[in-house]
């Protein structure tokens, strides 16, 4: 008798734990459902009834086209994917490099640059921002009519941001791998570099992944340095758009919603492909730091 | 750690590996570190401006701190900020990891949901927020209308209401990430340590308070000082809900103020000030955090 009233009661609990966990699944999905639906509505049912599927009269495809109208989505995903695209790229190459100097080589000062790099990972982007604006702006790349350079002043301090997460992450990932391959391919003739390219590259391709994930979005959701650096509507990224939408667009409550759905879309279809190892990049970095 | 392996032996290959990081960190992150700090004695009329002569006296702009009433509630906001998360954004994550502890069937889905509005830009969630805290008439205030029908509607951005507004969605968004490292914490420690436990006829609370909370010290410990770090790195869903401390100059940021102080008023060099402000008060708390709660055991 006793078995049965524990197995009873234990699965109770287990149905109390999946109400519990199951209800914030939702409070994490469903605004997002909520303001994909609404962006299929006119604003008077929006008004009247948020909860409602955009069925009937209430469908609409209006919001998407004001926005396309209004706002030059296209040159703002270009200019982002662009900033994106090359932060990723550089941080990849810079900090695989350092990591993998920092994983194999015995020199003098070796402590002291890592515990340089990891000191860094503790400057807020408030503490180095307007020195280097004044050294870009002396350089003529910040504050220029051009779009490139405009671009160019982003991708700089963003990937030097980037830099220090990603070195400790490839670096920790690059000890982990038994030296014999690349002690092999060193008594058959390759030389340093051709072992990093050919042996290192593709065996520490999931966490060269994970930090490449991880630069792309950070990249691509940051704010705070676009607002310094992107003045010209030209080069705006897709961030900055979506800020401009939000003070420009008022009561146009669909708008913003096809706006914010517009700016998650490429983000969720890359979150779906690629969850674990964004999962695993952005916290690893932060353990480890 | 280090090799010996002969493939090490010669140092010239270094330079090339490790220059191009370093170099670029050095400038685009030292260097600036540094200036920034000389910058806060210097008077700079302008972003882009080179610093012009010292301030009167060199100190003026942190005695300016003590006395700047939107410093001090940007300060106190802040403050309040980190409290919160601490409290509710480690604690609701560890309780969803201890539950989830317990369960086998869809874990990996609640890992991928839980950390989902991370990834999401915080500029799209505080447009996102902004029409769920509508006035006439979004999420909140509708359902509110449907369990009261008739009842004034609420402005969750005025005086009485906008710390709430603005504290629910950022604790929200970074739950998930506790999440995951309290259930990498959990996965850790051992069965066999649980399984004495039950032996000895303890409940799944005891276990939970004398075994699991225990183990997890310096788990709890790391996302303390990630939360005090990442409560003073706020900028975007705030910048984006609210702007300029709106209401009334009552919902200022250490953050946002800098931004605004060096952008609007491009009064750059009492920007670096408080930019300082925000590095000294991060290492200040968390090594506070630290001494009182981490374990010592080494």
């Amino acid at each position: 008798m006793g078995r049965s009233n524990q197995r009873k009661r234990f699965s109770a609990g287990k149905l109390l734990i999946y109400l519990i966990t199951s209800f914030w699944a939702l409070t994490t999905l469903y605004p997002f459902i909520w303001v994909l639906l609404n962006s299929f509505k006119e604003r008077r049912f929006i008004r009247s009834n948020s909860f409602s599927l955009p069925l009937g009269e209430a469908f609409t495809l209006d919001n998407y086209k004001v926005t396309f109208e209004r706002f030059d989505i296209f040159p703002a995903y270009r200019n982002s994917i662009i900033i994106s695209v090359s932060v990723m790229a550089v941080v990849i190459i810079l900090a695989g490099l350092a990591a993998y100097a920092l994983a194999r080589y015995r020199f003098p000062g070796k402590s002291i640059i890592q515990a340089l790099i990891l000191a860094s990972m503790m400057f807020p982007v408030f503490s180095t921002i307007i020195p280097v604006f004044r050294m870009m702006y002396n350089w003529g790349i910040a504050n220029t009519e051009s779009v490139a350079l405009s671009l160019l002043s982003v991708i700089l301090p963003q990937i030097a941001g980037n830099l220090s997460f990603a070195i400790i992450v490839l670096r920790g990932f690059i000890q982990s791998l038994p030296i014999d391959l690349e002690e092999a391919a060193y008594l058959e003739g390759c030389n340093i570099f051709g072992i990093f390219f050919r042996v290192i590259l593709p065996l520490a391709r999931p966490s060269f992944a994970t930090v490449a994930i991880f630069s792309f979005l950070w990249s691509y959701n940051d704010l705070f340095t676009q607002l310094f650096f992107l003045r010209r509507k030209e080069a705006y990224s897709i961030t900055l758009l979506l800020n401009e939408v939000n003070s420009q667009a008022g009561v146009n409550y669909g708008l913003l919603a096809a706006a914010v759905v517009l700016v998650v879309v490429p983000v969720v279809i890359v979150y779906i492909f690629l969850q674990k190892n964004i999962i695993k990049g952005m916290t690893a970095g932060a353990v480890k730091g | 750690m280090d090799n010996d392996s002969m493939i090490f032996k010669k140092k010239g290959p270094l330079l090339v590996f490790l220059l191009p990081a370093l170099a670029f960190m050095a400038l685009f992150l030292y260097y600036p570190f540094i200036m920034n700090i000389v910058n806060s004695f210097y008077q700079i009329t302008g972003l882009g401006n080179s610093p012009e002569q010292l301030n009167q006296p060199w100190y003026a702009n942190y005695q300016r701190l003590f006395e700047d009433p939107y410093m001090a509630t940007a300060l106190k906001n802040t403050l309040i900020l980190m409290i919160t998360t601490i409290v509710f954004q480690v604690g609701i994550a560890l309780i969803l990891a201890l539950l989830i502890d317990n369960i086998k069937k869809g874990v990996q889905f609640f890992r991928t949901v839980y950390f989902f509005p991370i990834v999401i830009s915080a500029t799209a969630l505080g447009l996102l927020f902004n029409l769920i805290f509508l006035y006439d008439t979004g999420m909140v205030n509708q359902i509110i209308q449907s369990i009261k029908p008739g009842s004034e509607l609420i402005d969750w951005y005025d005086e009485n209401h906008f710390l709430f507004t603005m504290l629910l969605p950022v604790m929200w968004q970074y739950v998930g990430f506790y999440f995951v490292i309290i259930a990498t914490g959990l996965n850790n420690i051992s069965p066999e340590i649980y399984e004495a436990a039950r032996v000895d006829g303890t409940s799944g609370f005891q276990r939970v308070w004398y075994i699991t909370l225990p183990l997890l010290r310096n788990v709890l410990c790391t996302c303390l000082t990630l939360a005090i770090t990442g409560a003073l790195k706020v900028f975007d869903l705030p910048w984006v809900m609210f702007g300029a401390g709106m209401p009334l100059n009552k919902s200022w940021l250490t953050g946002t103020y800098m931004y605004d102080i060096t952008f609007g008023y491009a009064d750059v060099d009492y920007g670096s000030a408080i930019a300082i402000v925000i590095v000294v008060l991060g290492v200040v708390i968390s090594m506070l955090a630290n001494r009182i709660f981490r374990e010592r055991d080494i």
